[in-house]
């Protein structure tokens, strides 16, 4: 049985799975814990799977703030619609046009006239600008780790002078260590997101074992990956370890990836920001260097905007996000809220956990 | 008047050759030409043209159509797939068998379908034929006339290329319903779900998907004729918009049970799950045009599924669930893993365009 351990082989083999089901009701921990992953795609695969169903009782694992669209803040919202209503063109991500802002979304604006266009990548954001070189075009640019290097690429790459980036970027470690010190929520574990780890490395993580003795686990995104990873975490919490343990070692390394790291730094400086719902978090943003100011469009433009937190009432998105509340807590979950009709972040964004709950009937009494 | 003559020529010189070539608006305006045109070009291809005294060939306001005992099912479908040419068939094809497959699983065999074609100016002739041509075998294939037709041509970029309407009346003893299941009920499907969503959207413009897949489209009165005589089938659907996942939501709603299925037991092409993995969208929330889903009560299941099993378009005919008085209107999914989750009513088909 515990040859399980050595790694999962066929990735969705339901015998295997069985096995690691049974394991994990071995490692069954004696009091309930609370194992938080901060990872859209790590939440997309336990409800699609319906991971949670197979957990042993007393087990809860919660999505923290692992949605980018849905920890932007209204702030930087409010500052890519007044750009885009001046004249700018502005690229973004899809799903970023659909969150609302204080006023209004990017759709809405783009409806009003506005040219908010979607693209796929920062270097199309790029040919857009190099297409349109009598316009200001800015890039809103929104995600972890790992869409962080491909705004830095472009940014390294002598874009047109008319190209310019509106960095919304997050830093994932800070956040964790945010979401530890913040008021008391015992969070027993962390499963660590599989593609920004690609990046960072498993060693990022050593800091939230060895200063806040909280283990880590690297999980990567197959059903096998994650119950294997949660496994790990629940032997550690069991045998009362703290390390960083990597469950995704095909595609994440110790000292992750030096090239994407180098460009983050080269293009960027870790600063304070705010995340949606959870409040200014230290050294958990990226803003750009001084050497590529003119590319900044913080720096460019000058748009006067409330940093203030707009919430509808009623709405559990912040404590959906800092891992205190599941999305069927709300009492707008699926009336009023649902993902044609959102009423906070987390319903807007693809990977927000109120939004993958109610797409794929996640439920916690199955 | 000098400069204007050669420009005329040139003009007429040019619609001589769209006239041959490409659907003009006189085709579709009541004249000599639109005569000629239905004639020549429409008429022919369909062999089988009426269904009792007043046909197609009288050119007449109307079909009278002659009918078996039974009672009488109607259903009617706009078909504005896109590209109107996907693999394993096109619109014509779909046209019918759409029409077709929505009688055969209100349990009614077709008798007579009527087309209208919605044609954009300038849509190339040779296109026509080809949809036309599909649309007539799969009709003499299942021995169906067409009784009355309408051709309209719109101006160029009122309508994207084509679209077919088509109306089909049938005769069910009795009709099914999709609301009928009972408690106990096992589920089944034909055969292997979401290979026509998963086909179009691999062949659609800016993918460059290269596979094997085919899109399922057939017509299944052949498959559930024998099936039906069989006895047992509670309620049927055919999974298109919003494939298996809104057919089985819908059936539970209606009839106010819950639906446990088993994720394994649905039969999945891999071309299909490799195509939806990379798209990550769902094979369940995809359309099929040629598959039914059916609750079947537990004592005629094994029948059933040997009567689906020896019809060619039935060999992956499968038992995927069952019908439970657990969470009335919902179905639930124990996925591979052996996981359990509601297996949710899309919001929308996430391929639009489909049928």
């Amino acid at each position: 049985m515990t040859d399980l351990l050595l790694g999962p082989f066929s990735l969705r083999d339901p015998a295997r799975a069985r096995g690691l089901a049974s394991l994990l009701q071995r490692y069954a921990p004696k009091d309930p814990v609370r194992i938080v992953h901060v990872c859209g795609t790590h939440e997309m695969a336990i409800a699609q799977h319906g991971l949670r169903s197979l957990l042993p009782r007393g087990v809860e694992v919660l999505e923290g703030p692992g949605c980018p669209v849905c920890v932007t803040p209204t702030g930087d919202l409010d500052r890519a619609v007044k750009l885009a209503e001046r004249g700018a063109i502005v690229c973004t991500f899809g799903d970023m046009t659909r969150v609302p802002g204080t006023r209004v979304t990017l759709a809405e604006a783009r409806a009003h006239g506005a040219d908010v266009r979607v693209v796929l990548s920062p270097a199309e954001a790029v040919e857009v600008a190099r297409a349109n070189p009598e316009r200001d075009v800015v890039f809103f640019a929104v995600g972890f780790e790992t869409t962080a290097p491909g705004t830095a690429a472009v940014l390294l790459d002598s874009p047109p002078a008319n190209f310019y980036v509106l960095s919304s970027h997050r830093l994932i470690p800070p956040a964790l260590v945010a979401l530890l010190a913040g008021p008391p929520v015992p969070i027993a574990g962390f499963l660590a997101p599989g593609h920004v780890s690609t990046v960072i490395g498993a060693r990022a993580y050593r800091v939230i074992a060895e200063r806040y003795h909280v283990p880590v686990v690297v999980a990567g995104f197959e059903p096998l990956d994650i119950l294997y990873a949660i496994a790990l975490l629940l032997r550690q919490v069991r045998e009362e370890r703290a390390e960083v343990e990597n469950a995704y070692p095909r595609a994440v390394s110790e000292e992750g990836n030096l090239r994407a790291q180098e460009l983050l730094a080269t293009a960027f400086a870790p600063s304070d920001a705010v995340w949606r719902g959870i409040g200014r978090l230290p050294g958990a943003g990226l803003s750009i260097r001084d050497e590529l100011a003119r590319h900044d469009a913080r720096r460019a433009f000058s748009v006067r905007v409330e940093e203030g937190e707009e919430k509808a009432p009623g709405c559990l998105c912040s404590e959906v996000l800092l891992a205190r509340a599941v999305p069927t807590d709300c009492p707008l979950f699926g009336d009023p809220c649902t993902p044609l009709s959102p009423v906070g972040p987390c319903m807007v964004g693809v990977e927000g956990a109120c939004n993958v709950w109610y797409r794929y009937g996640e439920r916690p009494e199955l | 008047m000098q400069r204007v003559v050669p420009v005329r020529r040139e003009a007429r010189a040019v619609s001589g050759r769209l006239r041959e070539e490409r659907v003009t608006s006189l085709h579709g305006a009541g004249g000599e030409l639109m005569g000629r045109f239905l004639a020549e070009r429409i008429l022919p291809k369909f062999r089988l043209r009426s269904a009792g005294p007043i046909g197609l060939d009288k050119l007449d306001d109307g079909a009278v159509v002659g009918l078996p005992p039974g009672r009488l099912v109607v259903t009617t479908d706009n078909h504005a797939v896109k590209p109107f040419r996907f693999p394993g068939g096109d619109i014509g094809k779909l046209a019918v068998c759409g029409t077709v497959n929505d009688l055969a699983v209100m349990g009614a065999q077709p008798v007579a379908i009527t087309m209208a074609l919605l044609l954009e100016e300038g849509f190339p002739l040779a296109d026509l034929e080809t949809i036309l041509t599909s649309a007539a075998r799969e009709l003499v294939d299942l021995g169906l006339p067409l009784v009355a037709g309408d051709t309209k041509v719109m101006g160029r970029g009122e309508l994207d290329g084509i679209m077919i309407n088509t109306t089909g009346i049938g005769v069910a003893e009795p009709a099914i319903s999709d609301a009928g299941l009972r408690i106990g009920d096992v589920i089944l499907v034909t055969g292997t779900v979401g290979d026509h969503g998963m086909a179009l959207l691999a062949a659609r413009e800016g993918f460059h998907l290269q596979t094997e897949l085919q899109s399922d489209v057939a017509a299944l009165w052949p498959l559930l004729a024998p099936v039906l005589a069989e006895g047992g089938v509670t309620a049927m659907k055919d999974p298109t918009r919003g494939g298996l996942a809104a057919a089985l939501n819908e059936m539970a709603r209606k009839a106010g049970v819950g639906i446990e299925i088993d994720e394994e037991e649905i039969p999945i092409r891999p071309e299909a799950r490799a195509l939806s993995d990379l798209l990550g969208i769902s094979p369940l929330e995809v359309a099929c045009e040629g598959r039914a889903v059916m609750g079947v009560a537990p004592d005629r299941a094994d029948a059933v599924l040997a009567s689906l099993r020896h019809h060619p378009r039935g060999r992956e005919a499968r038992v995927i669930g069952r019908v439970t008085g657990d969470y009335p209107g919902r179905v639930i999914l124990r996925t591979g893993v052996g996981g359990r989750r509601f297996l949710e009513m899309p919001l929308g088909d996430p391929v639009p365009r489909i049928c």
